[in-house]
């Protein structure tokens, strides 16, 4: 699990699922993010670095309009996705969370069934005609989780019993349930033991032949293990980004380098 | 800075070695000072409970005996000659005979009966003993027989309440030597009332009638009862149930969940605390000057005490909604954001089913602040003497005129007969009951609601 092995994946795609120009975002006074431009491929797995407070989440919070939320956050520049500006007056931040997922820092199931925690989104947005559509999808999103086994027998029972990398592992199956095209992903291993990492991470590796992931993460040998892409924020600036054997091993910027050998952050 | 806080660590941590054994100054002063908090905090609920003990039993020791009422079981022959003078049963020379010539037609039952039995009336005259009938059976007795003119001729048991004095002297608020001071009875009539109990004709008995009953006036409160009070009672919680738990729920989701935070919201908030803090009567006048002078609803009527109410608890009510809103975790609702929900779909499908048990709770505690609300009932006229129940609320009801329970123990406990004290402390018993019951529903919404997480 330690090694700092990296994965030299064939990027399959060069198409920028989404593209962002001149991002800015205040909270208030504070000036949380500085001029971002990054494209994000189709089809692959993008991380997020950075030492704490960096960042990382306030983007990935752009990208489906969740800061809209917080009264304080301003942003501004703009964001495409699939080449339209997700910030349009005419876009409704509602129809654009059903394309683009995520999954929370902390596990936040519902407090209802693990099945109608899963059930949700899906019967929300209308994808199902009958009730076995509807047991079919829950049941992919779980497997697809690696929850399956672990619930199958207990679906009625309440979402907020499973234990914490379990509860992640069920607000991964609520995202993936609604089959966005993006699944922005927070720190989605940081309550889950080696083995449910290990499944998590296979799982976004088999995501990314569907959906661009995003994937905020403090430990380097998740980035490295399951990224193709590699975005290093410092102090609200996107440093650096590139491929991820490239960022890992050969780093341009002087930050990014003593950041990755732990000497900032 | 950290030099400063390197030089004054507290002299028990320096000395190191101490044994754990022993308490240590600093450590005995603090157990000394929980020790003390929590004698402080055993002292204010044995003080309360104490004060809840007092008031309970004063109110039941006085109150419980308006549920019992004397009663004189009479065999009156109903003589057509003195009732039906001339004689053709008609409504119309029926209804010529008045009250009074029933009370003679009773009282000379009563007199009759005690001379059959050879029960002696030493020191009573035959209209003392008139007396022991309340005030109210003539009337009965009139009404039974306009009703049933075949009663005419007939000899029927009939059953009547004793007047008060009487029922007061069996239940121990008269005594010999109150009645000596007193104009309305005598020593002797007392005798005769024991002689009478010995006989079996006058009974003591649970009195449903204290339920059912209107109100009464000052001659015979042996017959007043809290009937028109509870019909009033009810109606009101009713509407104020109906207007205040949808204004005041969809008041606290805008503004809880979709206001913008600016400062108008910023006024409406402190508006709405500062309401809340506004005494009752000020809703009373409020209420007289907008529902009966200007939008002429009728005085006294239960719509119009509702609306009252409703405006008093509302901001109580918005209060707790948004207090039990708020404690909803905000992680709910970004995960429902999250996966596409729209923001009423948020509030409908999670938040609010959260929130639920708290809304009720703070909407039923409204309630029955309301229910025991008297101050603005009075302005609105509601303290009224209303002698009829008012009609089923689908016939009009609503805007009939009626009482409530807490002006009606308001009411007896201002009038002059010690009758009256002992039925309003019973009013103030089945207004608790009233309050349990409510609190009761409560407690069983919450399980139910929580049982869904
Ligand atoms: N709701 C908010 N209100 C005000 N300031 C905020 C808010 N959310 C984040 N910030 C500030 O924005 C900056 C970036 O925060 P962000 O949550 O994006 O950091 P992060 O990179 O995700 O950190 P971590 O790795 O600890 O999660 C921080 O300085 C933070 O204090
Ligand atoms: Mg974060």
């Amino acid at each position: 699990m330690n090694d700092m092995r990296i994965v030299e994946r064939d990027v399959d795609t060069q198409k920028a699922k989404i593209t962002a120009r001149g991002v800015q975002v205040h909270y208030g006074t504070t000036h949380a993010l500085k001029d971002v431009n990054v494209d994000i491929l189709d089809n692959t797995v993008t991380a997020f670095i950075g030492p704490s407070g960096c960042g990382k989440s306030t983007f990935l919070r752009c990208l489906n309009r969740m800061n809209d939320t917080v009264a304080s956050a301003r942003v501004s520049g703009e964001i495409l996705i699939d080449g339209e500006n997700i910030y349009d007056k005419r876009v409704d931040p509602v129809q654009l969370r059903a394309k683009v997922g995520m999954v929370f820092q902390k596990p936040n199931p519902f407090p209802k069934s693990i099945y109608d925690n899963v059930a949700y989104g899906p019967k929300i947005h209308g994808m199902t005609r009958n009730k076995a559509d509807l047991d079919e999808i829950v049941e992919s999103a779980l497997r697809k989780a690696a929850l399956w086994n672990e619930a199958k027998d207990r679906l009625n029972a309440p979402g907020t019993g499973l234990s914490g990398g379990q509860q992640q592992r069920l607000c991964i199956a609520r995202a993936i349930a609604t089959s966005p095209e993006v699944l922005l992903m927070d720190e989605p291993c940081s309550a889950l033991d080696p083995i449910a990492t290990a499944q998590v991470e296979e799982l976004i590796d088999e995501l990314r032949a569907s959906f661009s992931v995003v994937i905020v993460t403090h430990s380097m040998q998740q980035a490295a293990r399951v990224s193709q892409r590699t975005a290093f924020f410092h102090l609200g600036n996107l440093v650096e980004y590139g491929e991820t054997g490239t960022i890992f091993t050969n780093p341009t910027d002087p930050r990014t380098e003593s950041y990755i050998s732990g000497r900032i952050g | 800075m950290t030099d400063a806080t390197a030089s004054g660590l507290p002299e028990a941590r320096s000395q190191g070695g101490a044994s754990l054994l022993q308490q240590d100054a600093l450590m005995k002063r603090r157990n000394a000072a929980e020790a003390r908090f929590k004698f402080y905090g055993i002292a204010a609920i044995s003080i309360s409970l104490i004060t809840l003990c007092v008031m309970l039993w004063t109110i039941f020791s006085d109150g419980v005996s308006a549920f019992r009422q004397a009663s004189l079981e009479l065999t009156v022959t109903i003589d057509p000659e003195r009732l039906d003078p001339e004689g053709d049963r008609s409504l119309e020379s029926l209804s010529k005979v008045t009250t009074i010539g029933y009370g003679n037609l009773l009282s000379g039952a009563l007199n009759d009966y005690m001379a059959e039995r050879n029960i002696s009336v030493e020191g009573v005259t035959p209209k003392q003993v008139g007396d022991f009938i309340s005030r109210d059976a003539p009337a009965r007795l009139r009404n039974m027989v306009l009703a049933d003119p075949d009663l005419l001729g007939q000899t029927i048991r009939f059953s009547t309440f004793a007047s008060g004095r009487i029922d007061g002297y069996l239940k121990g608020r008269v005594t010999m030597a109150s009645a000596e001071r007193d104009s309305n009875i005598t020593p002797a009539q007392l005798q005769l009332a024991d002689r009478l109990v010995e006989a079996g004709v006058l009974t003591s008995a649970f009195n449903w009638r204290f339920l059912t009953n209107p109100d009464a006036s000052d001659q015979r409160p042996e017959s007043a009862g809290l009937g028109i009070a509870i019909i009033g009672s009810l109606y009101m919680m009713f509407l104020v149930a109906i207007m205040v738990l949808p204004i005041g729920v969809a008041a606290s989701i805008y503004l809880e969940e979709f206001a913008p935070k600016n400062k108008w919201t910023d006024i409406i908030e402190v508006n709405i605390s500062n309401l809340a803090a506004v005494p009752s009567i000020v809703y009373g006048i409020l209420g007289l000057a907008i529902f009966i002078n200007f939008a002429k609803l009728p005085a006294s009527a239960p719509i119009v005490g509702a609306l009252v109410l409703t405006l008093m608890t509302l901001p109580t009510i918005i209060i707790a909604t948004r207090a039990s809103l708020r404690a909803v975790p905000p992680s709910i609702r970004d995960a429902a954001l999250g996966v596409g929900a729209s923001k009423m779909q948020t509030v409908f499908h999670h938040v609010l089913p959260l929130a639920a048990p708290g809304i009720l709770t703070g909407t039923i505690l409204g309630l029955a602040s309301a229910l025991g609300e008297t101050a603005p009932l009075l302005l609105i006229g509601m303290v009224a003497f209303v002698a009829n129940y008012p009609a089923s609320p689908l016939d009009g009801g609503f805007f009939d005129p009626a009482t409530a329970l807490p002006v009606q123990v308001y009411s007896w406990a201002s009038r002059s007969d010690p009758a009256f004290i002992e039925r309003s402390s019973g009013a103030i018993i089945v207004l608790l009951a009233f309050l349990l019951a409510m609190n009761i529903i409560a407690i069983l919404l919450r399980r139910r609601f929580e049982r869904r997480w």
